[in-house]
């Protein structure tokens, strides 16, 4: 199969991939995590060899652009709240305290819930992502959503 | 909260991905990774798909072309980095509105002419150097242009694959005798553009 226009995907996914940037790496660094992902996928795009799971390859781009920003802001000497680190009132961009709560789980239940509802993404894909198996992946989403039930007070 | 509305307070999130994906897009084009950039614009014959690389205008299209069957051949044939920017192909709408006004008598855009090639591509290159605005030619005519009077039929076939109709002006090949002929925007395009370029008298 040939890879379709760019366009095409950016016409398909790039709504979600801006809540899922914008939702895992906060309203300040998610837009950067959102412009590497889309530059970075463009780049790559003619060397894609595998055009089957467009969706697939632009959420493992997006997953590594939000892990590179956490690990950058984790590795800065001066302490900052945990992920997202900066949320601003300037907008309700995402449910914030949601997702402040889901920054603060576990690495992979925090990809894994981010990838199932905001890329939508099957658990096969998840466990691809992720570099697990889709059961795993499952697993990563169950115990996050425990967590987060346990955390998130009822609205 | 229940699995299921936190599982729905989790979808639920929307954010508008507009300003981020255009400073995204003005990022990769600076970078050079727009390879094709195309946009819709309107025209007295109807909608008109232009796309550009840096090369220059490549192809043009009439609204009976499906859009997305263009834009597939675009990304096939010269490279999958196909992104509408209207920014990049600015310069072509403005001369075509002015063309389409009765402003304008020729182009001075930049041709990209890498989707024709071979004989094809020298008929369309004689045709778009040597028959001006408010001219027209024969297929017969064009081929002995090209030094290959036999060669009308191919001349014809040359014209039918026009990658840029209306900045190519294969609407001024007519068949001898002045009938019409064909054209992939439709015949009533053609005789909108004679018109146009007759000056809006009506000549058929």
């Amino acid at each position: 199969m040939n890879p379709p226009p760019f366009q095409h995907l950016l016409d398909a996914h790039s709504a979600v991939l801006h809540r899922f940037c914008l939702a895992q790496a906060g309203p300040h660094h998610g837009p950067d995590c959102f412009q590497d992902t889309v530059v970075s996928a463009l780049r790559a795009y003619p060397d894609l060899t595998d055009a089957r799971n467009l969706r697939g390859w632009l959420f493992t781009i997006a997953h590594h652009k939000v892990l590179d920003h956490h690990r950058a802001t984790t590795r800065r000497p001066v302490p900052v709240p945990d992920v997202p680190d900066r949320v601003s009132s300037d907008g309700p961009v995402v449910d914030d305290d949601l997702w402040v709560a889901v920054g603060r789980l576990p690495e992979k239940q925090r990809g894994a819930i981010a990838l199932r509802y905001l890329g939508d993404l099957p658990y096969a894909d998840i466990g691809a992502v992720l570099g697990c198996s889709d059961a795993a992946a499952r697993q990563n989403v169950r115990a996050g959503l425990a967590a987060l039930r346990q955390e998130v007070s009822p609205r | 909260m229940t699995t299921d509305s936190l599982e729905t307070a989790l979808r639920g999130s929307s954010t508008d991905p507009t300003a981020d994906l255009a400073a995204a897009l003005a990022r990769a084009d600076a970078e050079g990774l727009v390879d094709v950039a195309y946009a819709q614009t309107d025209s007295p014959i109807g909608p008109l798909l232009v796309a550009a690389t840096p090369a220059g205008l490549v192809r043009l299209a009439f609204q009976r072309e499906a859009r997305d069957d263009v834009l597939e051949e675009l990304a096939e044939r010269i490279s999958p980095r196909v992104i509408e920017a209207p920014a990049r192909v600015d310069e072509i709408r403005r001369e075509l509105d002015e063309y389409f006004d009765g402003r304008r008598d020729h182009f001075d855009l930049l041709l990209d002419w890498r989707l024709s090639s071979g004989f094809r591509r020298t008929v369309l290159e004689t045709l778009y150097a040597h028959v001006a605005i408010g001219h027209t030619v024969s297929y017969l005519e064009l081929a002995t242009m090209v030094g290959n009077p036999k060669a009308s039929r191919a001349v014809g076939t040359a014209m039918a694959t026009n990658p840029i109709p209306v900045v190519v002006p294969c609407h001024r090949v007519l068949r001898t005798g002045g009938q019409l002929g064909g054209y992939g925007g439709g015949l009533p395009a053609k005789v909108r553009l004679l018109e146009l370029e007759a000056g809006d008298q009506t000549l058929f």
